[in-house]
């Protein structure tokens, strides 16, 4: 199968490579943009961008396997990102990872067995006046404990 | 207190738009640049205030944009780093969030100084959920006409794209910030030659940090001189001091270059909880060596705390209570340098991962006595020996570690 991205998404893609005097440039933000669509960058994708942006796909595979947020296999419908970081680690990450992967019956950087969240440990958010603190889907949460940490899974799980 | 109209975060949370930064005095310094000074006089105006760039390294930023060859029609690109990733750092978050028309103001000012019409903000891809007032600033911007072609009634236009980062510490480093914008993997270029000369494209770059541009617009609006007597002597101005760990009232504190780190530590931030002592302090993100209780007196200006044999850095100050294991901070340290390091050369790719080992196998409980010396020896091997700074600043915090806890560690292995 080949790739396809909606219309939305390819008309966002032509406008990201517009804005850069190079075409080749775009390659971070339109994987960006596959990603948000499709739940990784798969193969099919990684070859449809080297082709739109006239690079090679080794040139793509560098650029996926360097940087940690880019995603070769769907991921959990939900991700967890706990910081780990010094000043989180001084405010109690340990346990809320330890008390994340109990509850989650998950290991490390491991998803759920009905896909539904993914636990990853990440190095710190840039938010750590408010340590311990983690990001679901993007979002920021901060001076996290293990109590507030259970309501907010049970929210998703709700949402469900 | 310092009044609101010149501070880089105002005081009221809800003042990001462009309707409150216009009452506070917004884009007046740049009407009052664009349509009534040189583009040299303003570079010579913010060499004059003692501006050092807020993104670690300290260097002077009015001098920074005098390497960038003057005139000529070919582009010329600024690099506005947001990458944040030094661990203990949170100030150009609240920028970015607080603030963000302070910032575009400062980078109009910046490009009409040194004559370029194209900038790329390098946000972290972890921000990006908290970018969006600064993509709606942006577009405030735009349509106020402060944005795009013939700013001010000029000849002078500027565009300029937000570019995220996906995830790699190293971004942050300029010139693989440049690769990164570039579309390629975030692998730091050898200098020289400099981005002043050939950076984004191949072509003469600025690259600065969130904070430098956000003090620029009350540079050129209130003077060289007002914002040099903010601070100290080669060191002007205010600094947002982000405190985490522990203490009371962890936060961002902005206060005068040279303010005592003891004194944001102990009157801004509360002092450490009850019952709790200081047993170590990182004075300006993760890579500055950490410093003793007793070298807290130092004041937080980027000379005092290289005669401390520290770095002011990002100026994120993390306080280690003493209820914390100092192989604990050891083991953070050593996981991220060795998960962060780009590989490109051998000192750091196998320093970071040795003394990741050694610390890890510590932790485990199986130290061996040589393990110290092994550290660092490994440290040692890797300090100027690499194609970017990060070799350093993997080496010189473990250092500091091992060689000013030794006493701590080596019960480690008694047991
Ligand atoms: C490993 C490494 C990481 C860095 N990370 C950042 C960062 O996240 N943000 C930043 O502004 N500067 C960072 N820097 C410093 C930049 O290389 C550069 O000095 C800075 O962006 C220049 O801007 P300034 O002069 O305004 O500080 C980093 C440097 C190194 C060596
Ligand atoms: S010092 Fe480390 S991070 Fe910097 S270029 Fe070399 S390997 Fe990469
Ligand atoms: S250390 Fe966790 S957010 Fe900075």
């Amino acid at each position: 199968m080949s790739h396809a991205p909606s219309a939305a998404t390819l008309k966002k893609i032509e406008g990201m490579i517009a804005s850069y005097p190079e075409r080749s440039a775009a390659l971070l933000p339109v994987l960006r943009a596959v990603q948000e669509e499709s739940g990784c960058v798969s193969p099919e994708a990684e070859a449809w961008v080297a082709a739109k942006l006239g690079i090679r796909p080794i040139q793509v595979r560098e650029v996926l396997s360097f940087y940690t947020m880019f995603r070769l296999k769907p991921s959990g419908k939900t991700t967890i990102q706990v910081c780990r970081n010094l000043s989180c680690t001084l405010a109690g990450a340990e346990d809320i990872i330890g008390f994340l992967r109990e509850k989650l019956r998950v290991g490390p950087d491991g998803t759920t067995p009905d896909g539904r969240i993914t636990l990853v440990t990440v190095e710190c958010l840039g938010n750590c006046d408010q340590a311990p603190c983690f990001q679901i889907d993007g979002v920021d949460h901060g001076r996290v404990t293990c109590e507030s940490a259970a309501a907010l899974i049970e929210e998703l799980e709700a949402h469900d | 207190m310092i009044e609101d109209a010149v501070r880089l975060i105002p005081a009221d949370d809800s003042s990001w738009r462009l309707e409150a930064y216009l009452r506070r005095g917004g884009y007046q310094a740049a009407r009052k640049a664009v349509t009534s000074m040189a583009p040299q006089d303003v570079i010579a105006e913010v060499r004059r205030s003692g501006l050092r760039g807020r993104g670690g390294a300290g260097f002077p930023a009015g001098l920074k944009w005098s390497f960038v060859p003057q005139g000529g029609t070919a582009p010329k690109y600024l690099c506005v780093n947001a990458d944040e990733g030094e661990p203990g750092t949170f100030k150009d978050r609240a920028i970015l969030v607080r603030n963000p028309h302070q910032l575009l103001e400062g980078i109009i000012i910046a490009a009409f100084g040194v004559g370029i019409g194209q900038a790329f903000i390098y946000v972290r891809g972890e921000y990006a959920s908290i970018a969006g007032r600064l993509e709606e600033a942006l577009a405030e911007a735009r349509a106020k006409g402060f944005l795009g072609p013939g700013i001010f009634g000029s000849d002078f236009g500027l565009e300029v794209v937000v570019h995220f980062g996906a995830g790699a510490y190293i971004c942050g480093e300029e010139t693989a910030l440049l690769e990164s914008v570039e579309g390629r993997r975030g692998q730091p270029r050898l200098k020289p030659p400099f981005p002043a000369v050939v950076g984004l494209f191949r072509s003469p770059t600025v690259i600065n940090n969130v904070e430098t541009l956000s003090n620029i617009p009350s540079i050129i609006g209130r003077g060289a001189d007002w914002f040099a007597a903010q601070g100290i002597l080669k060191d002007g101005g205010t600094r947002l001091f982000g405190v985490s760990g522990a203490v009371r009232r962890p936060g961002l504190y902005e206060l005068p270059v040279g303010t005592p780190l003891r004194t944001i530590i102990e009157t801004h931030a509360g002092g450490p909880p009850d019952g709790v002592a200081i047993k170590a302090v990182v004075p300006g993100g993760l890579s500055a060596p950490v410093l003793r209780p007793d070298e807290l007196d130092v004041p937080m200006d980027f000379d005092s705390l290289a005669r401390a044999g520290s770095m002011l850095g990002s100026a994120g100050v993390i306080v280690i209570g003493d209820r914390t294991p100092i192989l604990d901070v050891l083991e953070v340290t050593a996981r991220f340098y060795a998960h962060e390091s780009c590989g490109q050369c051998t000192p750091c790719r196998l320093g970071t991962s040795w003394i990741h080992k050694i610390v890890s196998r510590m932790a485990g409980g199986k130290g061996r006595p040589a393990d110290l010396d092994l550290i660092l020896d490994l440290a040692g091997g890797m300090k100027g020996r690499t194609i970017c700074p990060m070799g350093d600043a993997a080496a010189l915090p473990v250092h500091a570690l091992v060689s000013k806890f030794r006493d701590e560690l080596e019960q480690e292995f008694s047991r």
